[in-house]
């Protein structure tokens, strides 16, 4: 149920824009909202969208006509159409009017039965959504009325793991406070459970539906929007008004958790509730080859009518000259007697003879091969990740090929190249460092899977996830080392970390940051378990003992602070303090004597960042009763105060938190997501630029762009942006381009006007032959400024010459400007992958988005055209799917030019053999079956299956992505080339033949040189010689290409027989004229010696230009593809894999992965529920929530992904600040 | 070896959404079925354009087509083929007043006999043919002028033929059988064949004129209205014939009831539109005398008596008359011989020409220099 919901959703995104379109048209803009509880009447007047969701498109009435009409708007349809009217005009109709009709009527009839199906599917779900049921409150009772039935206004009871029917206010619920929890996976993919509480007023009205049923408050709020954040409103009830905010609305698409019920009155519904006001609407992606296409067909349309033109030229001259005297035999109408009129008519004749050229068949057959490619995405294997049972997906089938022309990749960080979990990998403690691993001769050893882990089985309740590889660490535990055991208290303490026991000893933790939860579990794990908390105390099981602590105050984090503190008191009733923080911020606050300790432990700091970790200093106080007495007092003096109490609050931490003694730093590895390294580095040997865009702070990013080794000590140089104004970052610019280019290019740097088109021309070519490696780190100020006008030109520059970019601190504004600006910049396909809310934007902007599923939430997947779970799928859907999508595609597009031109022009050669009449050469059944039926198929499986070289292959050598890069495999020359080579064959196939029946007669002396012999003769050569060259084009045969190849020969012929055959000509002798004439003209041997003259003349030249440019001049595809050929015959390799080392150099950095904590919230002990018992304290320990979380981890990562999200969302909503400042500057 | 590889990861993962579906029973994982078709993993034959493979078939190509050449070259060097032009555009021709006088509203007809002679003898069949130049038989609106369902016997389009007709459609408010312009301009000269002995007396020559269309065409496309027992003129009585003729359809032939009307072979092989403006129509064939050793056409002189009834000149064309044998590959067609001789002489010095290229600067081992 949850996952067909789910995909409901998706599908009603998708589908947004037309359901927009429909619902703008009837809506007037609503300035306010009044709803009047459980008044219908009242609610009625204002005709508030009801809950009903109406995807469809059709019923089954407007289903043609609206189908039809839409399937017209098309340019090509309507071409057609306009071909098929002019057909009707009996003077013009060059060709029955089947030949047109037979296939527009195909692929009106194919995509109408597409359409039909996708908005029968839509039906159903429609239905199936509208007819959930939910309990309404009517006149005083509660029933139960289908989801499409509720009314604004109504009050329904929800019950828990039900979905909220539309978006509610919550009036009371079975909690106590009249909170209730949910669920809002659907909405932001957010799998942790958030808070509701009900008003008070209303929450006291519980589950008394008598009462309720008399609530008749009034509220007054904000129209429909898609702020899933926001609410605004008021309630009046019993004059009096209470104000109304997000915090106590339940969204539709959320599910009511740990809840038993609650009672909500309607605020919006259906299309109008926040879910569906907040999908989006998808902007229409096209590739760069569609573009191409279409001008192709332009021009195509531009040779047609030269062609229409010369022809109808030559028929005016004809008439005059020859057809004049001709008139014994032929007579002129009467208003055909004017030659000029008489090649007017012949030019739109020539029209619809000649529109083969553009066939009707080549946009449905891209859209067929885009769809067959999408599914084989679908359907890989490889890109399945079975952890969370997500494989890859498709989500827009328009842009496969331009997945094989990626030249610049923007990544986001978090959630897309690190996985988000954290890990307590290393620590130092009192001087002294644990985590490394040393053989016997005290040689540090890697760690790998193999390293033995420290066994953890003296401890009961130990996470059996964690590992650990030194194991002097726990032998120093197990010696009752004080300064070891007190540092695991204060990770046992210091914290904010819910813990949640369903069973004796199954301990989850709930941590607001995954940094939190790492730490506490490695505490948990040395046997300092933090095993339960109520406001006022904490209880850790010490080495298997029970100690509860008192909890006096918590000094909760902030970004200002950087560091956070607790003060408890111990069971022996000793005060103390413990804190945690950045290393800077820490050491400044110790006491002196810790001076030598400070100085070894920043060394063992240094090392640990050196390896990418992030650390945090740890370190505690005792305190004096009458200090903290007093202090404590004026704790609550100022928490009490009205104005300042965030800063008199801050100066009272700082007084306390001084003098601190040092008791070690513990190091955090930021887990990179699986094989990121290695697909970084083969996307860089396919020339693919990969930049970081992202959020965190710049040693962060600095730290995963060395541990994903896209920054690396051997390069030249790293250049950092952090210039505050723009003149700064103007000149930090210059000077790493100045330093990139050298000295010599200093003369650029004058006007920018002379700069702009100089560096523009000059660079694309310089930017190629540097061979040092750059790289170009920014931030969020300097990257504002360098976006402007005047200085985005030398930020592409000096971008380009870098070969890694990072940009921090950015804004998902900026993110998406950055893409823009290449884009604008560098006519180079882009690509953008993300995991969250913040990657949309850049998602939506790049040619190509890509979500990660299954991380943060379902937002970036919605808005991607491609998701998987995994970054490093990225490298097998570009350098496999991507390359193989393009090749076939573009060998698609060439064959299929070429084919038409080759069928076409024959025309245009017989025009001067018949007076420019018009005359077809080939039979009209040929012509209404050639394109759909003959070579539709082979062509077709070509472009599905075909591989120029298989998968492994394509991975091995990434530069075979480059051919697609630069755009070589389909360009306006190669379109030359293939008309060119079809308008050859075209005439090839008409000299030959007509050479050769001028004078021919059959064996038996009849005559064979007729009409309908030549015809049959060139049609036959024509499919004979395109077979040949499809066999010549397709590099894979499989089965089904051998089927379809040999299959259209065979049904070539069989079909000629058919047509031809005495039957059908008695049953329409005038549709069916060429009666026996196959008979006649394919029993001679002249017949087949010209038809395999034609054959080999068209065919040969290409087989020797081919094999001259393989054998002399061949690319790096023939290479790989002479080599695979090679190893082939010599049995299967095993394949080299690609490791890719990380380096490691000093770099100091610090990292604290959260924002301002849950610390107020605990000891106020809001979110702890009074009545249960203390083991399943926490709502979100409850056991419904796991297996109902859509898509959620294994219990194995529930704790850190879980919570990474509140404050990753958080994180967002600081930067949507950001973005708004932007805008608004 | 990669499928095993990920089944034993499904197995120890476990798959959250299969509990909290509700339903009961196993949820389906959503891993995509392993497939050779679905994995594009089909076993295909891949074929390389190398040397090994290219240049034989070059060679073979030429190997093959230059004997086909040389003895197409031949057969149709062997074929005795005599042409005539009796148009009669020059004044010396025997034809010149009757081309110069003869209009298509001419009552009385004007013949002219043209004297030729053969240097040799043409044994076997003979085959005479008619040919015509500069006349556009393959215009569209000349090739769709006409009705094959009124060809084809049917009683209906008999009275009432198809609009493609026009204006060939009706006269005199009658429908014209056979309609339409391709039947309206009908060939309709009469060549007769007579042998000059050396003594000055002429022997006509059998000329037979069934066997001369295709079967199908004789005996499926084309059919008299009302079937064979039946009087022609009587099934014909309601249709006027066809403007330019002088004799209406049923009085084509009237020797012959299976020559006459709609199935006038004649009349077939004209309405066999040709393909080109120059073509020859095959008109008579001089059957071999079965008896005897004599060739069917011994060398001598003939004359060729021409009724002279289908006018050209008004559009340049030209008329002749052909005799010729046939072979195997059909009358004389010396083009299909060069062509193959050329096209396998250039595929042969192609093939040399590649042979050379690739060993001069061929990458026969290309393997080793692939970067990364």
């Amino acid at each position: 149920m949850n996952g067909a919901c789910f995909r409901e959703t998706l599908r009603i995104c998708r589908r947004w824009p037309d359901i927009m379109a429909i619902w703008k048209e009837d809506v007037r803009v609503e300035e306010e909202r009044h709803v009047r509880a459980n008044d219908r009447e009242y609610n009625e007047r204002f005709s508030y969208a009801d809950n009903r969701i109406k995807t469809a498109k059709y019923n089954a009435f407007t289903f043609l006509p609206t189908n039809l009409f839409e399937q017209f708007q098309r340019v090509a349809n309507a071409y057609f159409l306009i071909l098929l009217i002019l057909q009707l005009i009996p003077e013009i109709s060059s060709l029955s009017w089947f030949t047109t009709i037979v296939p527009l009527v195909m692929v009106l009839a194919i995509t109408a039965v597409k359409d039909a199906t996708d908005d029968y599917f839509r039906h159903k779900s429609d239905q199936q959504v509208n007819t959930r049921q939910s309990q309404v409150l009517i006149k005083g009772t509660l029933q139960n009325e289908k989801w499409m039935n509720v009314r604004v206004g109504d009050i329904i009871k929800l019950e828990n793991n039900q979905f909220v029917a539309a978006d509610l206010l919550l009036l009371s619920s079975s909690e106590p406070y009249g909170l209730c929890y949910i669920e809002t996976a659907e909405l932001d993919g957010e799998t942790n459970l958030k808070v509701r509480q009900a008003l008070t007023v209303t929450s006291d009205l519980a589950n008394d539906v008598a009462r309720l049923a008399d609530f008749n408050a009034e509220v007054i709020c904000e129209p429909p929007n898609n702020k899933l954040d926001k609410f605004t409103g008021t309630l009046y009830w019993k004059d009096n008004k209470y104000s109304l905010d997000n915090e106590k609305m339940l969204l539709r698409g959320c599910v009511l958790r740990n809840t038993e019920w609650c009672f909500g009155l309607v605020i919006f519904a259906g299309l109008q509730t926040k879910l569906m006001q907040n999908c989006g609407s998808t902007k229409f992606k096209r590739t760069s080859i569609d573009r191409l296409m279409n001008t192709l067909v332009l021009w195509i349309f531009g040779f047609l009518i030269c062609m229409g033109i010369i022809l109808a030229i030559g028929n005016t001259i004809w008439e005059q000259r020859v057809g004049s005297e001709f008139w014994a035999y032929l007579q002129w109408n009467k208003f055909t007697s004017n030659a000029i009129f008489s090649g007017f008519l012949t030019f739109w004749s020539y029209v619809i003879i000649l529109n083969t050229v553009v066939p009707i068949s080549l946009y449905v057959s891209v859209e067929v091969l885009r769809l067959g490619h999408s599914y084989f995405i679908n359907w890989d294997r490889r890109m399945y990740y079975s952890h969370k049972d997500t494989p890859a997906e498709a989500r827009t089938t328009t842009l496969n090929e331009e997945l094989g022309q990626v030249e610049f990749i923007f990544s986001d960080k978090t959630g897309t190249l690190t996985q988000n979990i954290m890990v307590f990998n290393k620590c130092s403690i009192n001087g002294k460092t644990y985590g490394d691993v040393y053989d016997e001769f005290g040689h540090k050893v890697d760690i790998t899977e193999k390293t033995p882990c420290v066994d953890f089985s003296f401890n009961p309740l130990r996470d059996r996830k964690f590992r650990f590889h030194d194991s002097s660490l726990v032998e120093a535990i197990k010696l009752e080392e004080p300064l070891v055991q007190e540092f695991f208290r204060l990770l046992a303490l210091c914290h904010t970390v819910m813990p949640e026991e369903r069973n004796e000893g199954e301990l989850v933790y709930q941590a607001q940051s995954p940094d939190e939860g790492a730490l506490v579990t490695a505490a948990r794990n040395f046997g300092f378990v933090f095993r339960s908390r109520t406001p006022e105390t904490i209880t850790v099981y010490e080495m298997g003992q029970p100690v509860t602590y008192q909890l006096l105050a918590i000094l909760d984090f902030n970004n200002v602070r950087k560091r956070m503190s607790v003060i408890v008191r111990t069971p022996k009733g000793q005060l103390k303090l413990y804190s945690k923080g950045a290393d800077t911020i820490l050491f400044d606050r110790l006491d002196p004597s810790n001076d030598e300790l400070m100085y070894t432990t920043s060394e063992h700091l240094n090392e640990f960042a050196g390896e990418g970790l992030r650390t945090l200093a740890l370190a505690y106080k005792d305190l004096d009763e009458d200090v903290f007495d007093e202090w404590m007092k004026q704790l609550l003096f100022a928490s009490t105060s009205l104005d300042n109490r965030e800063e008199k609050l801050g100066v009272l931490y700082e007084e306390i938190e001084q003098g601190l003694m040092l008791l070690g730093a513990t190091a955090i590895e930021d887990k990179l997501q699986e094989g990121v390294p290695e697909t970084i580095a083969c996307l860089t040997l396919a020339n693919i630029k990969i930049w970081v865009l992202t959020g965190d702070k710049l040693e962060t990013a600095m730290n995963i762009g060395y541990s994903c080794n896209m920054l690396r000590d051997d390069m030249n140089e790293v250049f950092i942006i952090s210039g505050h104004t723009t003149l700064e970052v103007q000149r930090e610019l210059r000077a790493a381009k100045e330093s990139i280019m050298g000295p010599s290019r200093e003369i650029f740097s004058d006007g920018p006007d002379t700069e702009k088109t100089d560096i523009y021309s000059s660079d694309s070519v310089f930017e190629e032959t540097i061979i040092s490696e750059y790289a170009l780190i920014i931030n969020g100020h300097s990257l504002a400024h360098a976006l402007e006008a005047d200085l985005e030109q030398i930020l592409v520059d000096v971008a380009c010459l870098c070969k890694t970019v990072i940009c921090c601190r950015v804004t998902p504004l900026q993110k998406a400007l950055v893409v823009e600006l290449i884009k604008r910049h560098k006519r180079a396909v882009t690509l953008a992958i993300g995991d969250g809310a913040n990657d949309v934007s850049m998602i939506k902007t790049a040619h190509i988005g890509v979500g990660i599923s299954g991380q943060e939430g379902m937002q970036a997947v919605l808005s991607s055209d491609y998701s998987f779970a995994q970054f490093r799928y990225l490298q097998r859907l570009l350098l496999v799917h991507g390359r193989w999508s393009y090749h076939r595609m573009c060998n698609f597009l060439c064959y299929f030019f070429y084919k038409n031109f080759a069928f076409t022009l024959v025309h245009f050669w017989y025009g001067f053999q018949c007076g420019f009449s018009a005359q077809t050469v080939y039979d009209q059944w040929f012509i209404t079956l050639f394109n759909i039926v003959y070579t539709s198929l082979p062509v077709l499986s070509m472009g599905l299956f075909d591989q120029d070289v298989n998968e492994q292959y394509s991975l091995r050598y990434p530069n075979l992505y480059r051919p697609g890069q630069l755009n070589q495999l389909f360009n306006k020359r190669k379109f030359f080339t293939c008309t060119l080579h079809g308008i050859c064959t075209s005439f090839i196939l008409f000299f030959i033949p007509y050479g050769a029946f001028i004078s021919a007669v059959r064996d038996d002396g009849t005559q064979i040189s007729d009409q309908q012999a030549f015809a049959v003769t060139i049609a036959t050569s024509l499919v004979i010689v395109v077979s040949v060259q499809i066999g010549l084009d397709t590099n894979y045969w499989t089965a089904v290409n051998h089927f379809f190849i040999w299959g259209s020969l065979a049904v070539y012929f069989a079909i000629l027989f058919a047509m031809q055959s005495d039957g059908l000509f008695n049953i329409f002798p005038n549709q069916f004229t060429f009666i026996g004439t196959a008979r006649n003209s394919l029993d001679q041997k002249i017949v087949w010696l010209v038809i395999f003259l034609t054959t080999v003349v068209c065919i040969m030249p290409m087989v020797a230009v081919r094999f001259i440019k393989t054998d002399c001049y061949p690319t790096q595809t023939d290479k790989v593809r002479l080599l695979q050929q090679a190893t082939r015959r010599q049995g299967p390799q095993e394949q080299n894999l690609r490791r890719v080392r990380r380096t490691s150099s000093r770099r100091s950095a610090y990292a604290f992965a959260h924002q301002q904590g849950y610390g107020e919230l605990i000891t106020s002990g809001k979110n702890m529920k009074v009545t249960t018992s203390s083991t399943s304290t926490y709502p979100l320990s409850s056991p419904e929530r796991c297996p109902g979380t859509r898509g959620a981890p294994d219990e194995t990562t529930t704790e850190a992904e879980t919570n990474n999200t509140g404050f990753k969302r958080e994180f967002d909503q600081n930067q949507d600040v950001t973005v708004e400042d932007l805008e608004a500057r | 070896m990669m499928a095993s590889s990920y089944n034993a990861k499904d197995e120890d993962g476990h798959h959250p959404g299969s509990v909290g579906s509700g339903g009961p029973g196993a949820v389906k994982s959503r891993k995509p079925d392993n497939t050779a078709f679905k994995q594009q993993r089909l076993p295909a034959w891949q074929p390389i354009l190398t040397a090994g493979t290219v240049l034989p078939a070059f060679f073979t190509i030429g190997l093959v087509f230059i004997p086909i050449g040389i003895g197409l070259f031949v057969t149709s060097n062997n074929i005795k083929e005599f042409e005539i032009d009796y148009t009669g555009v020059d004044k010396s021709s025997p034809c010149f007043h009757c081309s110069h006088n003869y209009s298509w509203n001419s009552t009385s007809a004007c013949t002219c006999s043209v004297p030729f002679t053969l240097e040799q003898s043409f044994e076997s069949n003979v085959f005479m043919y008619y040919g015509l130049s500069n006349f556009y038989q393959n215009h569209r609106r000349y090739v769709k002028s006409r009705d094959d369902s009124q060809l084809n016997g049917d009683k209906s389009s008999l009275v009432n033929p198809s609009k493609e007709c026009e204006p060939y459609r009706k006269s005199d408010e009658k429908a014209i059988a056979p309609c339409g312009a391709i039947a309206n301009s009908l060939f309709n000269d009469t060549l007769e064949l007579f042998y000059i002995h050396p003594n000055g007396n002429r022997t006509p020559i059998h000329l037979v004129k069934t066997g001369i269309a295709w079967w199908t065409d004789k005996h499926v496309k084309f059919r008299n209205p009302g079937g064979h027992d039946k009087n022609l003129s009587v099934a014909f009585q309601e249709t006027s014939k066809p403007v330019n003729w002088l004799k209406p359809v049923y009085e084509l032939d009237p020797t012959d009831p299976d020559n006459n009307g709609f199935i006038n072979e004649d009349f077939i092989v004209w309405m066999r539109t040709a393909a080109l403006p120059t073509f020859r129509k095959l008109f008579r064939i001089i059957q071999k005398k079965k008896d005897s050793n004599t060739p069917t056409l011994q060398p001598g002189n003939y004359t060729l008596e021409v009724t002279y009834n289908y006018p050209v000149r008004s559009f340049d064309g030209r008329k002749r008359m052909i005799l010729s044998t046939i072979s195997w590959m059909g009358g004389k067609n010396p083009f299909l011989g060069i062509a193959y001789m050329t096209v396998g002489a250039v595929c042969f010095f192609l093939g040399v020409v590649l042979l050379i290229i690739h060993h001069k600067y061929g990458n026969r081992n290309n393997n080793a220099d692939i970067p990364n």
